[in-house]
C-alpha cells in the first residue's frame, strides 16, 4: 500500500554540526561488539527454527512475563527481516525484468500499480486460512502467512523505486556501459544497483515502517474459534490488552519502540551514510553521518573478512558471471528475436491464462450471491467510506497547520523532528489494543476506535509530506509575501496551500489505502473474550472469513480493492496531475 | 592553399575504410520526419574528422549510430567492410558530460574500459596506470570524480577511452563543458598526443560547435544541416603548417565556414565557389537531402530564440551603430557562434536585420524597433511577424475563421509534423507561441492546450 517515495527524504533540519573529525582508527570494541551481535543472531535463528517446526497448538498462550519479551521481539524482527529480504530481491528482479523489454514493461508496471493499490489486509483472512490448511498441524503455515503479508506491504514500492531509477539513468552513463561492453552482470553491479541504491534504501525504510503495521496486525489476528496466534510483540500486546494488564502493555510498547530505534541506529543510519557515495549530483552539501559506520570502517575484523573472503568471492563471481554475460550475443534484436519473444510471450500468455481463469471463476462465484448479501456489501462499504473520510479529514485538519508550522520554522523543526519521528515509528496496529482497552466501554466505542486506528495509521504520511512541502517553499517566495504584506488567510491561499498541494495529494494517496486497510482489523475485534463488531466493509470481510463464507469474503475484498483503486485513479491521481501542471514550483 | 586533391574516396575503397555509414536514415519513434537522411560518411586511417552544424542536426545521433549504440532506420554501418551489429568494439567515446561513474575512483573508472577484455587483474591495473600517466592524472588515482575539477574529469574520460586502445576515438563536444582556458589546454595536449602518435588510435571523429576548434584539429570537416539532418558540405582541413593562429588560409577557412553556417538555406557549394572567387577549395557537396529528398515545406524553420535574446540583439546593434561582424559580436557578447547565429537568423526572418558578407546590419524597420517604446515595439513586432512568419500568419488566420476563435494546439502541431520531425514540430510550435504571445496575437493556455485569438489585433483590423 505504501507509495514509492522517489526520494522525498524525511526532511532534515539542516542544522547538524559540520563534519566531525574522522574517528580514530581501529577501536577494538567494535570487533567485540560485532562478534556478540553475530552470536546473538545465530542463536536467535536457531531458536526460531525450533519454534517453527513445533506442532501447532490451537491455543497458543502468549506469556506476559517480561523475560519473554526479548525472544518475542526477536521473533517479530526475524519475520520482518525475512519478508524484507524477499521483497528486496523481488523488487529488484521485477523492476529489472520490466525495464528489459518494452512488452514486459507494458504488462508489468500497470500490474504493479494495481497490486500496490490493493488493501492487503482484506486478503489476510483468506491467506491465513489457505496456508494453515497447507501445513496442517504446524506453525510454519502461519509463519509463512505472516511473512507473505509483510512481503506484500514491502515489495511494491521497492520495485517502483528501482524501476524509476533504471528509467532516470543518465543516458551517457548507460551509453558508456554499452561502449565498454560491460555485459549484463557488470552493468547491473557497476551501474544499475549503485545508481538505484539511494532510492532503494530510502524506500526500504518506508517498507519497514509499513511492515511493522502489518506484522502487528497479523500476529494479533485471531481466526474464528481456532485462536491461531504467532508468538511475537504483536500478540504480546494483544494479550496484554486482553488481560487489561497496563504494566505489560507499557513494557510491550516500550520494547517495540526500542527495537525500532535500535534498527534505525544500527542499520538504517549507517546504510544511509554509506550510500552517500552513490549520489549522482556532484555537489557538496552536508553528507549524512553515522558514528557506527565510522567505527565499522576502522574494524580490523571487517577488514579481514572483506579482504580474505568477500572481495575474492566477489571477484570470482564477477569473472564467472561477467564473462558468461559477455559471450552471449550482443543485444541486437535481429539476432535473438525468437528467444526474446519466447521469454516475453511465454510468461505473458501464462499470466493471461491464469487471469482469465481467475476472472471466470470469480464471476461464477459472485453470480450466485444472494441479493441481500450484495445489499449488505454496499451498505457496509458506505459505512467504511464514511469512517475513512472522517479519519482523513481529521488527519488533514491537524497535520496541515502543524506540518506547515514545522516546515517553515527551522527552530521548531529541530525540536519537533526527533519527537515526531519516534511517535510516527510506532505502528498504529500496536497501539490498537490500548485504544480498545480505553474505548470499548464507551457507547459507540468500537466506532471511535476504528476511526482512531485509521487516523493513527495514516496521519504521519500526511504530516511528513506537508512538512516536506512547506520546507520546499523557496525563501524568496516567502519574502515576497512578507514584503507585500500578504498575511493571514490570503497568505495561505496564495502561497502555502498551492505550494504544499502536490505533497498533500501524494500523502493522501498513501493514506487512503492505509485507512481502508485498517478497517479490516478495527471493525470487528475479539477483546477480553467478547466479540465486538460494527457495520463496515472491514467487519464484513473479517466475519465472512470467520464463517468461511468465501463468496462474501471474495465480494467484500474485491469491492474494497475496487474502491481504493478507483479513488486513486479517478480522484487523487487526477488532482496530482493538476497539481503538477499548475502548482509545481521551479 | 592546399592542393586540389579530392578528399572523398572513390566508392571502390569504401570496403577498406575503418568505418563507414551508407545512406543512413534515422527516425525516432513514429515521427513522420527523419532526424537524419541520406547520410554517408567514411573514415580512413590517419584521419581526424570534425562534425559541425546547428543544434538538432543529428551529429550526436550519427555518432551513436556509428558506435552501434542505436540502429539506423535504414542504411548500414560497415566496420572494415562488414556490417556492424551491437556496440562497435573498435570505438571508444569521450562524452561532453564526462559520463564518469561517481561511485568509482579514478583508477576504477579507467579500469572499467578493460573489464570486458580478457586481461588479468595485474595487467589491467598496469594498463590503467599507464593511461592515467599518459593523460596527466598521476596522483589522482584514488580520487573520486566529485573531488575533481571539470578539466580533470574530462582527463579521466580520455584515459578511460584510450586505455582500451580503440581503433577509432569518438568525441562528442568533449570541451564544451569546460572553461575556455582549460579547454584550450586539453585541446593542445590532445593535438600533441595525436600528432606524436603516442596513442594507438587510427582515426578520430569529433563533434563540436567551435569553428576554430574544428579548423585547428581536423583533416576533414563535415558541415551538417538540419531538418532533416544531412551533410551539407565536406571541406578539406588545413595542412599542419597552415593551422597556426595567424595564417591567412586559416582565417579564410574560418570565414568560409561561418558563411556556410550563417546561410543555412543556401547551397553550400555555391557559397564555397562564390566566396573563394575562382580559387579552388576541395569541397564536396552533400546537399543531396535538400535537393532530392526535401519535400515542399510550407513553413520556414523558426530558430529556437527567445524574445529577450531577439530584442536584446536588435537593441545592442542599434546601440553600436546598426551593424557589426558576426565574429566580433560573438566575441563581444561572449556567445557560442551557433547560438548567436540562431538569433541573427531570427532577426533576419523578421526583417529586422540582414546578413551580408558576415556582417549583420539593421534594416530601417529594425532600427525603428531598436528605438521604440514598449507599445510601439510590440506593434512593429506584430506587423513584422504577421508579414514574414508563415506559421504565425496561418495560426492567426485559422483563429479568425474558427467560430469560437480558439484552436487546439495539437492540431497545429499535427500539421507541423508534415514538415518537421516530432520533437522539432513541438519546438517550432513553442517558439511560435512565444513570439505570438509577445506580439499579443493570441493567448495560449498550456494546461488545456488551447490558443485563443486576441481580438484587438486581428488581421482584419489591420
Ligand atoms: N532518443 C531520442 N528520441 C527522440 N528524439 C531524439 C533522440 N535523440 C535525439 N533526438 C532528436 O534528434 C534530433 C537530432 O539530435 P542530435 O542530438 O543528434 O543533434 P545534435 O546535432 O547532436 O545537436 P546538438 O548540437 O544540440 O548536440 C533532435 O531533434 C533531437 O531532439
Ligand atoms: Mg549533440
Amino acid at each position: 500500500m505504501a507509495q514509492p517515495i522517489i526520494p522525498v527524504r524525511a526532511p532534515s533540519t539542516g542544522g547538524e554540526p559540520s563534519e566531525p573529525p574522522r574517528s580514530p582508527p581501529t577501536p577494538r570494541w567494535i570487533d567485540a561488539l560485532m562478534l556478540c551481535v553475530l552470536a546473538a543472531v545465530a542463536y536467535g535463528i536457531m531458536r526460531a527454527a525450533a519454534e517453527w517446526r513445533a506442532p501447532l497448538s490451537p491455543n497458543v498462550r502468549v506469556s506476559l512475563a517480561a523475560r519473554q519479551l526479548p525472544s518475542y521481539a526477536g521473533l517479530s524482527t526475524l519475520r520482518m527481516a525475512i519478508a524484507y529480504l524477499l521483497s528486496l530481491a523481488f523488487g529488484i528482479a521485477y523492476a529489472r525484468i520490466a525495464a528489459g523489454s518494452r512488452a514486459a514493461e507494458r504488462l508489468m508496471m500497470p500490474l504493479l500499480d494495481i497490486l500496490q493499490s490493493v488493501p492487503i489486509l482484506s486478503f489476510m483472512p483468506g491467506v491465513v486460512l489457505g496456508l494453515a490448511a497447507l501445513f496442517p498441524g504446524r506453525t510454519l503455515g502461519l509463519e509463512i502467512a505472516a511473512i507473505i503479508l509483510i512481503f506484500t506491504s514491502q515489495a511494491w514500492n521497492l520495485a517502483f523505486s528501482f524501476h524509476q531509477s533504471l528509467l532516470t539513468m543518465p543516458r551517457e552513463l548507460s551509453e558508456a556501459a554499452a561502449v565498454y561492453r560491460l555485459g549484463f552482470w557488470r552493468r547491473f553491479t557497476r551501474l544499475e544497483l549503485p545508481f538505484g541504491a539511494i532510492s532503494l534504501i530510502a524506500n526500504s525504510m518506508m517498507s519497514w515502517a509499513g511492515g511493522w503495521f502489518f506484522l502487528m496486525a497479523s500476529e494479533q489476528f485471531t481466526l474464528g474459534s481456532s485462536n491461531l496466534r504467532l508468538p511475537g510483540l504483536g500478540s504480546y500486546l494483544a494479550a496484554a490488552a486482553d488481560a487489561g494488564d497496563t504494566h505489560a502493555l507499557a513494557l510491550g510498547l516500550g520494547t517495540l519502540v526500542f527495537v525500532i530505534v535500535m534498527l534505525d541506529q544500527l542499520i538504517w543510519r549507517p546504510l544511509v551514510a554509506w550510500s552517500d557515495r552513490f549520489k549522482i549530483e556532484q555537489s557538496g552539501g552536508d553528507a549524512p553521518e553515522s558514528r557506527l559506520l565510522d567505527a565499522l570502517r576502522g574494524s580490523a575484523m571487517l577488514e579481514w573478512v572483506s579482504s580474505r573472503v568477500t572481495r575474492p568471492l566477489a571477484r570470482a563471481l564477477d569473472r564467472k558471471l561477467g564473462s558468461a554475460a559477455r559471450t552471449e550475443p550482443r543485444t541486437s534484436p535481429k539476432r535473438h528475436d525468437l528467444r526474446t519473444r519466447l521469454t516475453v510471450w511465454v510468461p505473458a500468455v501464462a499470466v493471461l491464462v491464469l487471469v482469465i481463469w481467475g476472472a471466470i471463476a470469480t464471476i461464477g462465484a459472485l453470480a450466485g450471491m444472494a441479493r441481500s448479501d450484495w445489499q449488505l456489501v454496499v451498505v457496509s462499504a458506505a459505512a467504511t467510506f464514511l469512517r475513512t473520510t472522517i479519519a482523513l479529514v481529521l488527519a488533514a485538519a491537524w497535520t496541515i497547520p502543524v506540518g506547515v508550522a514545522i516546515g517553515t520554522n527551522p527552530r521548531w523543526a529541530r525540536r519537533a523532528q526527533p519527537l515526531v519521528q519516534i511517535t510516527a515509528s510506532v505502528p498504529a496496529t500496536a497501539v490498537f489494543p490500548v485504544l480498545l482497552l480505553a474505548l470499548l466501554s464507551l457507547p459507540g466505542g468500537l466506532n471511535i476506535a476504528a476511526v482512531a486506528l485509521m487516523l493513527l495509521g495514516t496521519q504521519w504520511y500526511l504530516l511528513f509530506n506537508v512538512i516536506a512541502g512547506a520546507m520546499a517553499i523557496p525563501a524568496d517566495l516567502r519574502e515576497v509575501a512578507a514584503t507585500y504584506r500578504i498575511t493571514g488567510w490570503r497568505r495561505w491561499k496564495t502561497l502555502i496551500l498551492p505550494a504544499i498541494f502536490p505533497y498533500l495529494v501524494t500523502g493522501m494517496i498513501t493514506a487512503t489505502g492505509g485507512a481502508w486497510n485498517a478497517s479490516v482489523v478495527s471493525e470487528y475485534v475479539t477483546f477480553a473474550g467478547r466479540k465486538e463488531s460494527t457495520i463496515g466493509l472491514g467487519s464484513l470481510i473479517a466475519q465472512a472469513a470467520e464463517r468461511s463464507d468465501f463468496r462474501l469474503l471474495l465480494a467484500g475484498t474485491l469491492v474494497m480493492a475496487a474502491i481504493v483503486i478507483a479513488s486513486n485513479r479517478l480522484g487523487w491521481r487526477r488532482l496530482y496531475a493538476l497539481a503538477e501542471a499548475r502548482y509545481r514550483l521551479g | 592553399m592546399t592542393g586540389t586533391d579530392t578528399i572523398i574516396a572513390t566508392p571502390g575503397t569504401a570496403a577498406a575504410a575503418l568505418l563507414a555509414a551508407r545512406d543512413v536514415l534515422k527516425y525516432f519513434g513514429d515521427d513522420r520526419r527523419p532526424v537524419l537522411e541520406h547520410v554517408s560518411v567514411q573514415l580512413n586511417e590517419g584521419e581526424f574528422v570534425a562534425l559541425l552544424g546547428p543544434s538538432g542536426s543529428g551529429k550526436s545521433t550519427l555518432l551513436r549510430i556509428l558506435a552501434g549504440l542505436m540502429e539506423p532506420s535504414s542504411g548500414e554501418v560497415l566496420v572494415h567492410g562488414s556490417p556492424l551489429e551491437g556496440p562497435n568494439p573498435s570505438v571508444a567515446i569521450v562524452f561532453q558530460s564526462f559520463a564518469l561513474f561517481p561511485w568509482l575512483d579514478v583508477l576504477q573508472n579507467v579500469e572499467l574500459g578493460l573489464l570486458a577484455m580478457d586481461v588479468s587483474d595485474d595487467e589491467r591495473r598496469r594498463r590503467a596506470l599507464e593511461a592515467i600517466d599518459l593523460i596527466g592524472l598521476d596522483g589522482f588515482e584514488e580520487a573520486f570524480p566529485k573531488e575533481l575539477s571539470g578539466g580533470m574529469k574530462q582527463r579521466v574520460g580520455f584515459a578511460r577511452a584510450l586505455v582500451v586502445q580503440p581503433e577509432v576515438l569518438f568525441m562528442d563536444e568533449p570541451f564544451s563543458a569546460l572553461d575556455v582556458l582549460t579547454a584550450e589546454n586539453l585541446r593542445s595536449e590532445l593535438r600533441d598526443l595525436w600528432l606524436a602518435k603516442t596513442m594507438p588510435t587510427k582515426a578520430v571523429v569529433m563533434v563540436t560547435h567551435n569553428i576554430d576548434e574544428a579548423v585547428s584539429l581536423a583533416d576533414r570537416i563535415l558541415v551538417f544541416g538540419a531538418n532533416p539532418g544531412h551533410i551539407r558540405v565536406e571541406l578539406k582541413g588545413l595542412s599542419q603548417s597552415d593551422r597556426s593562429e595567424k595564417s591567412a588560409p586559416r582565417a579564410r577557412l574560418v570565414e568560409l565556414i561561418y558563411r556556410i553556417m550563417t546561410n543555412p538555406e543556401d547551397d553550400a557549394i555555391a557559397i564555397v565557389e562564390q566566396s573563394l572567387q575562382g580559387r579552388t577549395w576541395p569541397a564536396v557537396a552533400r546537399d543531396s537531402a535538400r535537393t532530392t529528398g526535401a519535400r515542399a515545406r510550407r513553413y520556414q524553420v523558426l530558430p529556437e530564440v527567445s524574445i529577450d535574446d531577439l530584442t536584446g540583439l536588435v537593441q545592442y546593434l542599434g546601440g553600436i551603430g546598426g551593424h557589426a561582424a558576426v565574429q566580433d559580436l560573438a566575441r563581444d557578447l561572449q556567445m557560442r557562434a551557433d547560438d548567436l547565429l540562431a538569433i541573427v537568423e531570427a532577426t533576419d526572418l523578421l526583417g529586422f536585420g540582414a546578413l551580408h558578407e558576415r556582417q549583420v546590419a539593421l534594416t530601417p524597420i529594425g532600427a525603428r524597433f531598436a528605438d521604440a517604446e514598449l507599445d510601439e515595439e510590440k506593434a512593429i513586432f506584430r506587423s513584422q511577424a504577421l508579414d514574414h512568419i508563415a506559421l504565425l500568419h496561418h495560426i492567426v488566420r485559422d483563429l479568425e475563421t474558427a467560430p469560437t476563435h480558439t484552436l487546439d494546439a495539437e492540431r497545429v502541431i499535427d500539421e507541423l509534423e508534415h514538415s518537421f520531425s516530432g520533437e522539432e514540430a513541438r519546438r517550432q510550435f513553442e517558439t511560435a507561441v512565444d513570439w505570438g504571445r509577445y506580439a499579443e496575437l493570441f493567448t495560449y493556455d498550456d494546461s488545456s492546450g488551447e490558443l485563443t485569438l486576441d481580438e484587438e489585433h486581428t488581421l482584419r483590423r489591420r
